[in-house]
C-alpha cells in the first residue's frame, strides 16, 4: 500500500499556485501551529513523529531543534538547505518546483517552532529557474497574510528569503553553506562550536534539508503519533526516492519504508524494472556517497534476509556487507555498466568538489581519480587497487567534514565488492581501452568477469 | 557598470542581511553582474567589491571558488554537459563526443565564431532524465544526437535573428 504525504497533490493541475493550493487544504497546518500550539509543543511534535532528516545523515530533526541556544536579545536563524548536489538525487528540486507552497507552508512553521524571523533558502546555483518559482510563492504566501508581520495575529514576523549558490557541491555541508550564506568560500568551518550555538553572523542556526521541512506539514496535519505509525523501526513517516541509471521509469517517488528493494526496483509502481530487459548488476541506493552494493546483497542482507527501502534495513551488515539510506539518491547499474568507470566518475567528483582545507581529502581524492583514471584506461597495474584501498583508508576519519569520507566510502565499496572487475581491466588493457574511448563505445556489452 | 536596474536590485538583495553584514549580498551580485555582462573580468571584481564596500580580494577569493564563475568571456551558448556516474550510465560520453564532433571543437574550447563553448561538469540533479546539459538558466534534459542537432540548430537561429 502506497501512503503519500508529500505528493499526494502534486498532480493536482495547477498546484504550484496559492490560489490551488489553498483550495486544496494548503495552510492549514500553518493555522493549526500558529494559532493552537507553542513553538515548544511543535518542537515536541516533531520529536515525537520521529522525523529524521532527509539531507543525508538521518539525525532526528526534533532533537536537532531542542539544541538550538536561546541567548537574550540574539536573533536566531532557520536556514533551508537546498543545495541538493549529490550525485544520484534530485528529489528536492522536484519538491520546490511543484509543490513550493508545501516547503514554504514547512518553513513558516519550523521558523515559529525555532524562532527565526529571516529565515533562508540556500539554493545551488544551477537551479537557476526555480527562486523564479519560490519567489513567486512567497509573495502569493505574503498576499494572503502568511509571511510578513504579525502573521495571523499571533505577534510572529518572518520574512523568508532565496539565496543562490554557485556551483560547489561542499556547500551543500551545514557549515560550508553557512560560510557560502556569509559571502564567503565554502570552507567548512571545524566543529564546535556547531551551528546551534554559533551559525550565520554568529548567531544560533538551524540548518535543515528541504524534505525534512516539508515533512512538518504532514506531521502537524495527522498529528506525531499517527505520522510515526507511517514506516517501521526508526524509519518513521515517508521517504522520497530519486531512482536514476539504467530503470525503466527514473523519478521521483514517495514511499512508506516498508517497501522491499525488489519491489522498489522492479513494481511497475515505481522503477518498472530494468531497461531493455537487462539484468541487475549492481545500485548505489542512497547518492553517490554510500557503499555501492552488487544485486545480491542489494536485494538480500548477508543473513539472506529481503532488504527494505529504510534506514536499518539498508545499512544492515555495515559496511562490509551493506550500504545506507542517505539522501534516497537510488542509482542502478545494469549488467553492462563498468564499476571502475563509475567509481572514476565519482572520484572525479569528489575532487572537483573538495575546497581543498584539508591535505588528506585535497591530495587522497586527487590520487583516487588518478589512479582510477589509470586503471579505468588499461594502464594500471595490480598493486594500483591496493595502492587506492590504502588511500581511502587514510582519508575516512582525517578530515574536517564528512567530504573526505563520502570520497573515500564509494572507492571502498568498489574495490570490496568488485575486485574482480579492477583486475579484469589489469588484465585486458586493450578491451577497456575500446570499451572507454570510442565515440559510443563504452555502451558496448562486455562480459562480466566471472 | 550595472544597469539601473541592477543597481537596484543590488539595494534590494542588501536589506535581505542584517546592517553590516552586505557582504552576505556578494554571490547574488557576482550573479547578476555575470548575467548582465557575460563573465567577470577584474574591473567588473572591482567595480562588485566597491558597490559592497569589500576589498577586491574578498571578491577575487569567492569569484574563483564557485565553478559557476567565469572568469574568461565563453561563447554566447554554453553547452554545460553533466558527465558524473549516473549520466554516464546514461549515455553522457556518447552525447559529449557527439557534440565535440558536430561543434568541431573540444571540451573547454569556444567555436571561431564565438557562438558556442563547451564545457563538461559534474552532476547537476537532473539524474533521471539524463544525459542532460545546462544551457542559459535552463536545462536540455533527456538528450539525444537528435535533440543535440536541434539545439544547435535553435542557437544558431536565435543567434541569426539577434545579429
Ligand atoms: C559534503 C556534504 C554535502 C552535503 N550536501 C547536502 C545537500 O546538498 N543537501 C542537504 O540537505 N544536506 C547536505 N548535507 C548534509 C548537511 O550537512 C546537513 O546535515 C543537512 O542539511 C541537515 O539537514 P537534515 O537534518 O534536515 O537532513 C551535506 C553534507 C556533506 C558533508
Ligand atoms: S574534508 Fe575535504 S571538503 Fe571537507 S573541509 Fe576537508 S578538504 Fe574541505
Ligand atoms: S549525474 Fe548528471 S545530472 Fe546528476
Amino acid at each position: 500500500m502506497s501512503v503519500k504525504l508529500l505528493l499526494e497533490k502534486a498532480h493536482v493541475e495547477g498546484i504550484r499556485s496559492y490560489d490551488v493550493y489553498r483550495r486544496e487544504g494548503g495552510y492549514r497546518a500553518v493555522e493549526k501551529a500558529l494559532k493552537t500550539m507553542s513553538p515548544e509543543a511543535i518542537v515536541e511534535e516533531v520529536k515525537k513523529s520521529g522525523l529524521r532528516g532527509r539531507g543525508g545523515a538521518g539525525f532526528p530533526t526534533g532533537m536537532k531543534w531542542s539544541f538550538i541556544a536561546k541567548p537574550e536579545g540574539v536573533p536566531r536563524h532557520l536556514v533551508c538547505n537546498a543545495d541538493e548536489s549529490e550525485p544520484g538525487t534530485f528529489k528536492d528540486r522536484y519538491l520546490m518546483e511543484f509543490l513550493p507552497h508545501l516547503l514554504i507552508e514547512g518553513l513558516i512553521i519550523s521558523s515559529f517552532a525555532l524562532g527565526s524571523n529571516a529565515t533562508y533558502i540556500y539554493i545551488r546555483g544551477e537551479y537557476a529557474w526555480i527562486p523564479d518559482i519560490l519567489e513567486h510563492a512567497i509573495r502569493e504566501a505574503k498576499a494572503n497574510g502568511w509571511l510578513g508581520k504579525n502573521i495571523l495575529g499571533t505577534g510572529f514576523d518572518l520574512e523568508i528569503y532565496v539565496q543562490r549558490g554557485a556551483g560547489a557541491y561542499i556547500c551543500g555541508e551545514e557549515t560550508a553553506l553557512i560560510e557560502s550564506l556569509e559571502g564567503k568560500r565554502g570552507n567548512p568551518r571545524i566543529k564546535p562550536p556547531f551551528p546551534a550555538v554559533k551559525g550565520v553572523w554568529d548567531r544560533p542556526t538551524v540548518v535543515n534539508n528541504v524534505e525534512s521541512l516539508a515533512a512538518v506539514v504532514p506531521i502537524i496535519n495527522i498529528g506525531a503519533e499517527e505520522y510515526a505509525k507511517i514506516g517501521v523501526g526508526r524509519s518513521t513517516g515517508t521517504k522520497l526516492i530519486s531512482a536514476c541509471g539504467n530503470i525503466n521509469k527514473p523519478g521521483v517517488y514517495e514511499i512508506d519504508m516498508t517497501i522491499s528493494v525488489e519491489e522498489f526496483i522492479y513494481s511497475d509502481e515505481y522503477c518498472g524494472g530494468i531497461k531493455n530487459g537487462k539484468r541487475l548488476k549492481a545500485c548505489i541506493p542512497g547518492g553517490s556517497s554510500v557503499p555501492i552494493l552488487p544485486a545480491n546483497l542489494l536485494l538480500k542482507t548477508a543473513k539472506g534476509e529481503t532488504r527494505y527501502m529504510n534506514y536499518e534495513s539498508l545499512s544492515d551488515g555495515g559496511f562490509a556487507t551493506g550500504s545506507m539510506m542517505g539522501s534516497g539518491g537510488f542509482i542502478v547499474l545494469d549488467e553492462d555498466q563498468c564499476v571502475v568507470k563509475n567509481t572514476y566518475t565519482l572520484a572525479r567528483f569528489y575532487r572537483h568538489e573538495s575546497c581543498g582545507q584539508c591535505s588528506p581529502c585535497r591530495e587522497g581524492t586527487g590520487w583516487m581519480e588518478k589512479i582510477l583514471k589509470k586503471i579505468d584506461s588499461g594502464k594500471g597495474a595490480m598493486s594500483d587497487i591496493d595502492l587506492l584501498w590504502d588511500i581511502q583508508r587514510k582519508i575516512e576519519g582525517n578530515t574536517i567534514c564528512p567530504l573526505g569520507d563520502a570520497a573515500a566510502w564509494p572507492v571502498a565499496a568498489a574495490i570490496r565488492h568488485f575486485r574482480d572487475e579492477f583486475e579484469w581491466h589489469v588484465k585486458n588493457p586493450e578491451e577497456c581501452l575500446v570499451r572507454n574511448y570510442g565515440l559510443a563505445g563504452y555502451a558496448e556489452p562486455r562480459p562480466i568477469p566471472a | 557598470m550595472l544597469t539601473d536596474a541592477g543597481l537596484n536590485k543590488v539595494k534590494e538583495i542588501v536589506a535581505r542581511y542584517p546592517e553590516g553584514k552586505q557582504k552576505s549580498a556578494l554571490i547574488p551580485v557576482l550573479h547578476l553582474a555575470q548575467d548582465e555582462l557575460g563573465w567577470l573580468s577584474a574591473d567588473t571584481m572591482d567595480y562588485v567589491a566597491a558597490l559592497l564596500q569589500l576589498e577586491p580580494v574578498e571578491v577575487y577569493e569567492v569569484a574563483t571558488f564557485y565553478s559557476m564563475f567565469h572568469l574568461k568571456p565563453v561563447g554566447r551558448y554554453l553547452f554545460e554537459v553533466c558527465q558524473t556516474g549516473p549520466c554516464m550510465v546514461s549515455g553522457a560520453d556518447d552525447i559529449i563526443g557527439y557534440i565535440q564532433q558536430r561543434l568541431g571543437i573540444n571540451v573547454g574550447e569556444t567555436t571561431p565564431d564565438g557562438l558556442f563553448t563547451l564545457k563538461t561538469v559534474e552532476c547537476l540533479g537532473a539524474c533521471g532524465y539524463a544525459p542532460m546539459m545546462q544551457l542559459g538558466k535552463h536545462y536540455r534534459e533527456h538528450l539525444t544526437r537528435e535533440r543535440v542537432d536541434e539545439i544547435i540548430e535553435e542557437c544558431r537561429q536565435k543567434a541569426g535573428l539577434l545579429n
